[in-house]
């Protein structure tokens, strides 16, 4: 007999569990997806939603922050298109000397009629997931799964069993796309609502892209958004990602997965900006497949009141010589709480490893909170892998320093904070995107000022 | 120019400043000497505006205004300048965003219209080869990397460029060899004007073969214990601070 005590389904599961009954047999896809479907969705059943019993999610405890769940979001119908591409301007301007290919998500579906689907280079192919799913290849089938990678974690099930929205971006083999492809994922705010979304994007050998993942939506929106990126970058490709983040209402929820595998040489940047929005759980499960692959994972976390950000990231270097990097800073204020979960894993043959990963926390006021969680998991012996985390409050002297030369103290606080985060934007290769972000992270900063 | 009056002054409920008294008049270079832990850093502080001393009594008037109901930055908008004993390295914020950030900052406090970028370039350009500062070290991040002299040497520009009506030199030859001490103490002579006052910290009285000064205030204990004119550094020079101290216990 099993003892183990099975805890009571919370509302906000017996929903889900409803949800997931009622919508299965309209859920896009070919049979072979319906079957992902169902075993992903039995296995977000036995574990239930993450509490904090469950290590990976120690610090964010899913079940009790998800009180209700929220309806799933619909297709936008065609006459809301118009109106969403209005909002868009607004909402969304375009990034300044960026001349982007813009990929629409509406509530997360993908709206070829606000993208600029006709300026895609030969050698780019996109597509709604909705259709890939129905189309049913196997290999993208399988490719959309990212196998080995998040296994087991119930929210990634999750995404697997809904998953409705999102889109599939193929560069062929040597294209090196000039103009960057900014996805931006714009929230109808028509009424609170879950959002999931899973979208592929794949290099060929020796490809070239960089990749925005823009989220936009109103002030006040109150969303569950459970969304998955998959990244394929294959021998000798490039990827440059950088991923701004929504902020949501405060009661929202919000899990973003990115999962990527790197092939021989490969190399991958990744950048994130979070600016608080409720409840948000990043995670990342990188793994590198072939030998002499490069990744850098950043990001800049600026939290107040009482956001909650929680940054996990897994690192698993399979194949010898690969450099790994991790960059995070963290500035948080109010009673606002920051989780860094950072676990490298070095496989028995990866040999020659170069990891690196480094988390630094500044906290503005006594009742922020930073959880610091660097791992290394290392079972080759010949590595360099190292890791810092520190958590300090702004220097004393230095901003004594700047105000006894003028500057009143927010200022100089802010010219401090923004110096301190730059050592993360700084890794951001794309230069107007690097400009763009410095900006959002001076905004921040003087909403601060003013509050 | 600088009136303080009886002040009295504590840190964490520890009395630093006890019932000093100071004049320094227009145009004046006004020398404190004094031993270790007379306060003599604390009072510079006090008068800069720095977080965390509370002063208990006393007042401390720049031309007429009340300072002490100022915060740091304002009273460095009225005209105070602190050079610090250790100039604070600032990472990831060049030099030159640094003082272009403050000398608007002041501009601004004062209701004055803030420098063009290519005006702003210009002043700091004169003002860093007047200094023998090369243009790359405003380049770089602000004290970050530099030597002592070249530390001591960017307050002095910062000086010029802010151009304070009351500035108070921390030790400003600790750290130095003979060489920067010359450079730096011409960089503060050319700043004298009679608008512009001086209060010259200082252990020893090197200092004051360069930047010779009106008068020479001894510190002990909080207070003023003895003033006399530049001579008195010599007197101190050879015979230690004993004879003072012992009138102040």
């Amino acid at each position: 007999m099993n003892a183990r005590a099975t805890p009571p389904q919370t509302p906000a599961e017996a929903k889900i569990a409803a949800d997931y009954l009622g919508a299965r047999l309209s859920l896009p896809g070919v049979a072979a997806v319906g079957a992902w479907r169902d075993n992903s969705f039995e296995a977000f059943m036995a574990a239930g939603l993450p509490t904090r019993r469950v290590e990976a999610w120690h610090y964010t405890d899913l079940k009790r922050a998800l009180v209700e769940a929220l309806p799933i979001a619909t297709p936008p119908a065609a006459t809301s298109v118009l109106a969403q591409g209005a909002r868009l301007a607004s909402l969304c301007p375009r990034i300044e000397d960026v001349d982007s290919l813009r990929v629409v998500l509406v509530d997360g579906h993908f709206i070829p009629a606000l993208s600029d689907v006709a300026r895609l280079p030969q050698g780019v192919t996109l597509r709604s997931l909705a259709d890939a799913l129905v189309d049913g290849d196997a290999r993208l089938i399988q490719a959309l799964s990212a196998p080995g990678l998040g296994k087991g974690d119930a929210a990634l099930s999750l995404n697997a069993a809904f998953m409705q929205g999102g889109f599939v971006l193929d560069i062929a083999a040597g294209v090196e796309v000039a103009h960057p492809i900014e996805v931006v994922s714009l929230s109808s705010g028509a009424a609170p609502q879950a959002i999931y979304a899973r979208s592929l994007v794949r290099l060929g050998a020796a490809a070239k892209l960089t990749l925005i993942e823009m989220e936009a939506c109103d002030k006040d929106a109150f969303e569950q958004r459970n969304c998955a990126l998959v990244c394929q970058v294959a021998d000798d490709a490039a990827l440059e990602h950088v991923f701004i983040v929504a902020e949501l209402a405060a009661r929202s929820a919000h899990v973003a997965h990115l999962l990527v595998s790197l092939q021989a040489r490969a190399a991958f940047n990744s950048f994130t900006l979070a600016r608080g929005g409720g409840l948000v759980r990043r995670q990342v499960f990188l793994r590198f497949d072939g030998e002499y692959a490069k990744a850098q994972l950043a990001g800049a976390n600026l939290l107040k009141d009482r956001d909650h950000w929680d940054t996990t990231l897994i690192v698993e270097h399979v194949a010898p010589h690969c450099e790994s990097r991790e960059y995070f800073k963290s500035v948080l204020d109010g009673e606002s709480t920051g989780v860094y979960q950072g676990k490298v894993i070095v496989a028995p043959g990866a040999q020659k490893t170069d990891g690196a990963m480094k988390s630094h926390a500044i906290l503005l006021s006594d009742g922020a909170t930073m959880n610091n969680k660097p791992e290394l998991e290392i079972f080759a012996d010949d590595v360099v892998c190292g890791h810092g985390a520190t958590v300090a409050q702004l220097d004393e002297d230095q901003l004594f320093y700047a105000q006894a030369r003028g500057l009143p103290k927010h200022e100089a606080e802010a010219m401090l904070l923004e110096a301190f985060v730059d050592e993360a934007t700084d890794r951001i290769e794309n230069e107007p995107i690097r400009t763009h972000v410095v900006g959002l992270i001076g905004d921040w900063l003087a909403a601060r000022r003013r509050a | 120019m600088l009136e303080i009056r009886n002040l009295h002054a504590e840190i964490d409920g520890k009395k630093i400043i006890n019932g000093l008294s100071l004049t320094v008049n227009d145009g004046e270079i006004a020398a404190i000497m004094g031993p270790n832990g007379s306060g003599k850093s604390t009072l510079s502080y006090v008068i800069s505006g720095r977080d965390g001393y509370e002063v208990t009594d006393g007042e401390i008037l720049l031309n007429g205004a009340n300072v002490l109901e100022m915060d740091a930055s304002e009273r460095a908008a009225a005209g105070v300048f602190l050079a610090f004993q250790y100039p604070l390295e600032i990472p990831g914020v060049t030099t030159m965003t640094f003082l272009k950030a403050c000398m608007n900052a002041q501009r601004k406090a004062r209701g004055e219209a803030e420098f063009s970028t290519p005006d702003f370039m210009k002043r700091v350009r004169a003002g860093a080869d007047k200094l023998g500062v090369p243009q790359d070290m405003l380049r770089r991040a602000l004290n970050v990397g530099f030597s002592g002299g070249e530390k001591k040497r960017m307050e002095v520009l910062q000086m010029s460029l802010l151009e304070p009506t009351f500035a108070i030199l921390d030790e400003t030859d600790s750290g130095l060899d003979i060489d920067a001490l010359r450079i730096v103490s011409e960089g503060v002579n050319a700043l004298r004007d009679p608008k512009r006052s001086f209060l010259v910290i200082t252990h020893y009285q090197r200092l004051l073969d360069y930047i010779v000064p009106d008068t020479v205030h001894v510190m002990s204990k909080g207070r003023i214990v003895k003033t006399g004119g530049k001579e008195l550094a010599l007197e101190l020079e050879a015979n230690g601070y004993k004879d003072f101290v012992g009138e102040a216990a």
